[in-house]
């Protein structure tokens, strides 16, 4: 039974034509799934379908075999899932610690331990803390938004392109982050820019081309294989 | 003496009215702002809003008058205010229910949640004629004068006198105490925070969980009971007329705007901004120049750059100048 699986999902924006055709993703708990492919693939429209912000004619979602199709962003939430979409990912006229208290704002009980643990994760936020997060650097904001959306402490952390902006350095500390945040039993759906880095790190990775899935393989996998590589990878 | 003399006489004839003022048009833009910052839309009704704010209060103070309950030196008014708030509140969502609602559900641009919005204005002004006519009512019963001219000339020696009204006092201590409560409310509380990470940034208040229903709730909460409290005051501080309400729809506007609409810091600058120029401009300065200046010099006329008819249009003057220079208000707004 996986954490989180988008069972052939097809679906579009309001009445518009459909975006994803079929499309299945899934990841496993402790795991890291990747979402790779050209730009206008649909893969942040997958994303969002997985998270309930966009209507599915068909398909199904579950988490941890509980279907929850039917269930509001808001209602998924509160089972268990966190989202960190593309852009304006951070609320930028609040201090990075508003933003970490928003994170947590379904929590009732005591946030403090989990705040501790995302500066120990992103020590930058922790110095930064009083500032707001509009005036923090492409980076720090990400940072920002990966800790507000660890606030839950969710079971399924969903990034769509964390690294975007961010300098190659950032950039691996970063997947070093994601890879900590995976051992600590939680799931990780992840969309990526850098195709070739984030697949070293995933173990599953689905390449979508036009809202279907065309490769879906353990990361290793994809990334041994040569038509994935000179059609999506750069060579 | 003669500085000293001016000094008074434009305290008592500037200072005092336009803080008095400024105090009710801060809390009436606090109320413009905060519907902006949270539902996205120029409110036009809220004028209308205040007004009936200020009936409901006078209403409960005939019932508490004709019972002989009263709160002397201070008016009977002041004790009828939580049920003007109460009523406020319950007009507001009423309103949302029937009206805004339908609207927002249906995610229609702004500009027609604002049309809605001066039909709601028709409405509401339509209710008040109904229920208490459109004849003025005098509401400052109580002692009127914290200090008179008379006493204060006799204290100073002075030839100027300054009078303070108990409704200036209200007005500045009740605006302080609502700015003082909403900024703790909204920077400390989780409803609060929740509020501004709304206006902030909708879609990620959503996914972190955040009740969309709850905000707007609450920021109608907050803007009936500012109305109330901002028509209450400004009826007790003048006198109340059911219709000054929709001209004041223009300077609480043009306070919202000049200080930034959707900012609260901005809406409490802008209705000062707003208050003293209104007055300053209207003023007759001939006998504060009489004191000041070499006798020769002391002007013939009133010395007054435009009438007192006139004092809409100094708001309206300001609100372009605004728009032409800094479009975004002063401390450029859109976020609570
Ligand atoms: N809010 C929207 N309303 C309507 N159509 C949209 C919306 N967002 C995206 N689309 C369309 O859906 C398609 C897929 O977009 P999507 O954002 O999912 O691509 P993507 O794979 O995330 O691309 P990128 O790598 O550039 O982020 C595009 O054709 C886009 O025009
Ligand atoms: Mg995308």
């Amino acid at each position: 039974m996986s954490a989180l699986i988008g069972q052939d999902m097809t679906g579009g924006y309001g009445t518009g034509a459909d975006i994803l055709h079929g499309c299945t993703i899934g990841v496993e708990a402790g795991q890291i799934a990747v979402i790779v492919g050209p730009n206008g693939a649909g893969k942040s429209t997958a994303m969002k379908a997985v998270f309930g912000m966009l209507h599915l004619r068909e398909g199904t979602v579950t988490i941890n075999g509980k279907d929850i199709t039917g269930l509001s962003p808001q209602a998924r939430v509160r089972e268990g899932m966190a989202f960190v979409p593309q852009t304006n990912n951070v609320f930028t006229s609040m201090s990075v610690e508003e933003n970490l208290e928003m994170g947590a704002f379904i929590r009732d009980d005591d946030i403090s331990r989990t705040m501790s643990q995302v500066f120990e994760l992103f020590p930058v936020l922790k110095e930064k803390r009083r500032q707001p997060a509009g005036q923090l650097s492409g980076g720090q904001r990400q940072q920002v938004a990966v800790g507000r959306a660890l606030m839950t402490k969710p079971q399924i952390l969903m990034l769509d392109e964390p690294t975007a902006g961010v300098s190659p350095i950032v950039m691996n500390e970063l997947f070093d982050r994601v890879i900590e945040i995976a051992r600590t039993g939680i799931a990780i759906l992840m969309v990526e820019q850098n195709a070739k880095h984030a697949l070293a790190i995933a173990d599953k990775g689905y390449v979508l081309v036009q809202g279907r899935n065309r490769y879906t393989d353990t990361g290793e996998a994809l990334l041994a294989d040569p038509e994935v590589r000179r059609a999506f990878l750069g060579g | 003496m003669d500085v000293l003399n001016a000094i008074v006489l434009f305290g008592n004839f500037v200072g005092v009215p336009a803080i008095a003022y400024g105090s009710q048009l801060a809390l009436g833009a606090l109320g413009v702002t905060l519907v902006y910052g949270i539902l996205r839309f120029s409110n036009f009704a809220h004028g209308e809003i205040m007004s009936f704010g200020a009936m409901v209060a006078i209403l409960v103070m005939w019932v508490l008058q004709a019972a002989g309950i009263g709160i002397s030196p201070l008016p009977t008014v002041l004790l009828a205010l939580p049920a003007a708030i109460v009523g406020t509140i319950a007009l507001v969502l009423i309103v949302d229910r029937l009206v805004f609602r339908y609207y927002r559900v249906k995610r229609s641009p702004p500009v027609i949640l604002l049309i809605a919005s001066t039909g709601v204005m028709f409405v509401v002004n339509g209710l008040i004629r109904f229920i208490i006519g459109p004849t003025d009512q005098r509401v400052d019963d109580g002692t009127r004068f914290i200090m008179k001219v008379r006493a204060f000339k006799e204290a100073t020696g002075l030839n100027e006198g300054l009078a303070i009204k108990t409704s200036q006092v209200i007005s500045l201590t009740a605006a302080v105490a609502c700015v003082v409560l909403l900024f703790w409310f909204l920077n400390k509380t989780k409803t609060g925070k929740s509020m501004r990470a709304y206006s902030d940034n909708e879609d990620l208040a959503l996914l972190s969980g955040v009740n969309p229903d709850r905000v707007v709730t609450f920021a109608w909460i907050l803007a009936g009971t500012l109305a109330a409290l901002a028509g209450t005051l400004y009826g007790l501080d003048k006198v109340y007329k059911p219709f000054t309400y929709l001209q004041l729809l223009l300077p609480i506007f043009a306070s919202a705007i000049v200080g930034g609409i959707g900012s609260p810091v901005g809406a409490i600058v802008g209705g000062f901004v707003i208050a003293f120029s209104e007055v300053m401009v209207t003023y007759a300065y001939k006998k504060f120049l009489g004191y000041i200046l070499v006798a020769d010099w002391a002007p013939v006329g009133l010395a007054q750059f435009l009438g007192t008819d006139y004092k809409f249009a100094v708001s309206f003057m300001i609100l372009v100048v605004v728009l032409l220079v800094r479009p975004t208000g002063i401390f450029a707004g859109k976020t609570l």
